[in-house]
């Protein structure tokens, strides 16, 4: 069973839960964006929750099948065809032999995790399937997929039924004007208090640098630094520190302007300041954020993070639950 | 030094060990890595040195946020203590200064430069007060370099030159990052030395380019079978200038697995250092040689 890439899509990569372990030496955890969307499309076929599929961002792939199998698209409202005919996202869909998978234009989101029961079969690179292409590493040749690549699939684990979904109140909203809470931290005691406030009053726009890698983010006041005689070696810009590890989702402003969040393929260090982290539980809305949209960043302390994340784990249990 | 330990969200402590960069700072935050390391707090997912920092990643449904950061503070005294003495190994890489390769990407990128009217080696000689190009080549060729952290991308060391603070090297980042760095290159940024281990983005100045890969994520190069990337923090590198034979002969000796980099074991001991940097450097540079 494999999968025959006609087209390519925008950047469609292979991508599981990541590959931690190596951020060490500068390789970052990798892994699907929205991993809430990565495991429902998982959950539909049959897969265990973080087996490999496909990521596509703004613009599917298209694809043929070589043999019968079941499919699921979840995530962005990129919508899904079969042959050209219309089909339902965050549904088990199943597809026949010589069928061709397709994409309509994006409605909402960015990202479309594409799950095929077995799980996309490409080996295991120090101990993940994840694409990294900065590093050449993992997925299929170490890059996104292009037209003319073969893909193999794994065996399928469980049979389920064409047609199971994901209840609509446990579809994770794309689009809705979104809000990334932020616990303030690192360095952010470089900047003025009123800055500090001026930073969560304002609204971003998503610039069109928004990939793996970062998201980058406009239209804020800039930034105004506590001033100081810089540290030896730091640097001389203000927004210069002696290079330091960048947190996963950690928000440095390079020159005090255009904030910039990290995500899974994140650089894993350098030397720009930080001035907090996008808590865990408000990583994957970023994996669906589109250029040109609009949000806030919004304080919160531990305790209200904490809380997001045992409410992000209880939503990723009842997701499981539902489709079992 | 005074440490600072500061949440990077719910799954990261960073611990500042100190706000500039100097051995101690890296030594203190090496040992508090090893501490702990060794200390095999359960949570604790993965730990990261840098140069004069660390961070910590963990899973704060396994421990409490806050019982971590008391744990750390803990650790932090015995990290202190720690001796300054690390077994290593010296590295010679051979680098081609001035090469065609940076060249064209540092000319390509000018208008994001301080000094759109030179290069990065021109520039960097005239604010390091060097005279020529060449006396500058000759500095940062002459004194051996630490590697105090692996990262940014796969593989990439940072090193910190070997010699007394006012003889170190220094220079800005590029006013905007550029999109572009070839693979190999020699850069420096802050007090920092660098090499690109992939191609990519970028911003410290450009010098070089060296021959050795020291990143391969097929791990067919003979010296990167075990694993994929050369580097590790403590280790100590010696530049090597070569002209572009040299250079062309090395590229050809990496591809038909002929190349086997220089080599040595060696120990390292922070007081020895400080109280004889140019006696350390020199005894160094004879074990690199096999005398």
């Amino acid at each position: 069973m494999a999968l025959e890439i006609l087209k390519s899509g925008l950047s469609t990569t292979v991508q599981d839960l990541g590959r931690p372990g190596y951020y060490h030496l500068g390789i970052p955890l990798s892994g699907g964006m929205d991993r809430y969307a990565l495991a429902a499309a998982n959950l539909l076929v049959g897969n265990d929750d973080g087996d490999a599929v496909l990521e596509a961002v703004f613009l599917g792939p298209e694809i043929r099948f070589t043999a019968d199998a079941t499919i699921a698209v979840a995530g962005a409202e990129l919508p899904p065809k079969i042959d050209g005919v219309d089909q339902p996202t965050w549904t088990t869909l199943a597809i026949k032999a010589g069928q061709t998978l397709s994409f309509g234009f994006l409605k909402s989101g960015a990202r479309a995790y594409i799950a095929v029961a077995g799980g996309i079969d490409v080996p295991l690179v120090l101990g993940s399937r994840s694409t990294y292409p900065l590093g050449a590493l993992g997925g299929h040749e170490g890059r996104a997929l292009k037209a003319g690549d073969t893909l193999q699939v794994g065996t399928a684990k469980r049979s389920v039924r064409a047609g199971s979904t994901v209840a609509a109140d446990l579809r994770r909203a794309a689009g809705t004007s979104p809000v990334l809470r932020v616990l303030p931290g690192l360095y952010w005691n470089r900047i003025t208090e009123a800055a500090g406030r001026n930073f969560f009053d304002d609204t971003w726009k998503v610039a069109p640098e928004a990939d793996r890698i970062g998201y980058r983010f406009r239209g804020g006041r800039p930034l105004a630094f506590v001033p100081r005689e810089q540290p030896f070696g730091a640097g001389s810009d203000p927004s210069n520190i002696v290079d330091s590890c960048y947190p996963y989702g950690s928000i440095q402003v390079p020159g005090g302007t255009e904030p910039i969040v990290l995500h899974r393929d994140a650089v894993s260090g350098g030397g720009y300041f930080m001035i907090g982290t996008v808590i865990s539980a408000d990583m994957d809305v970023i994996g669906q954020l589109q250029p040109h949209q609009t949000m806030r960043f919004e304080a919160v302390d531990m305790t209200a993070a904490l809380a997001a994340r045992r409410e992000r784990a209880a939503q990723a249990a009842r997701l499981k639950s539902s489709l079992a | 030094m005074k440490t600072r330990y500061s949440f990077g969200g719910d799954e990261h402590i960073f611990v500042e060990v100190d706000e500039e960069m100097s051995l101690e700072a890296f030594f203190t935050s090496l040992s508090m890595t090893n501490a702990v390391k060794e200390s095999r707090i359960k949570g604790v997912t993965e730990i990261c040195p840098a140069n004069a920092s660390l961070q910590i990643k963990f899973d704060p449904d396994v421990i409490a946020p806050d019982d971590l950061l008391a744990e750390l503070k803990r650790l932090e005294g015995a990290a202190a203590a720690a001796e300054s003495t690390v077994n290593t190994r010296i590295i010679e890489i051979p680098v081609f200064y001035g090469d065609p390769w940076t060249h064209e990407t540092l000319m390509r990128f000018r208008e994001r430069h301080q000094d759109p009217s030179g290069t990065d080696l021109q520039y960097a000689a005239r604010i390091n007060g060097y005279a020529s190009v060449e006396a500058f080549i000759a500095a940062h060729a002459g004194s051996p370099w630490f590697v105090t952290m692996v990262g940014f991308v796969a593989g990439l060391p940072f090193m910190y030159q070997m010699v007394e603070r006012s003889k170190q090297i220094q220079v800005p980042k590029y006013l905007r990052p550029r999109t572009d760095t070839p693979k190999l290159t020699v850069g420096h940024g802050g007090c920092f030395g660098c090499i690109y281990s992939v191609r990519g983005a970028g911003g410290y100045q450009l010098f070089g380019i060296t021959p050795m890969p020291i990143y391969d994520p097929n791990q067919e190069i003979s010296y990167l079978r075990d694993f994929m990337i050369f580097f590790k923090p403590g280790d100590i590198v010696k530049f090597k200038p070569v002209d572009r034979d040299g250079y062309d002969a090395a590229v050809q000796a990496v591809e038909t697995g002929r190349f086997d980099p220089l080599i040595r074991p060696t120990t390292f001991s922070l007081e020895a250092f400080h109280a004889d940097p140019a006696g350390t450097n020199k005894k160094l540079l004879e074990v690199l040689r096999g005398a």
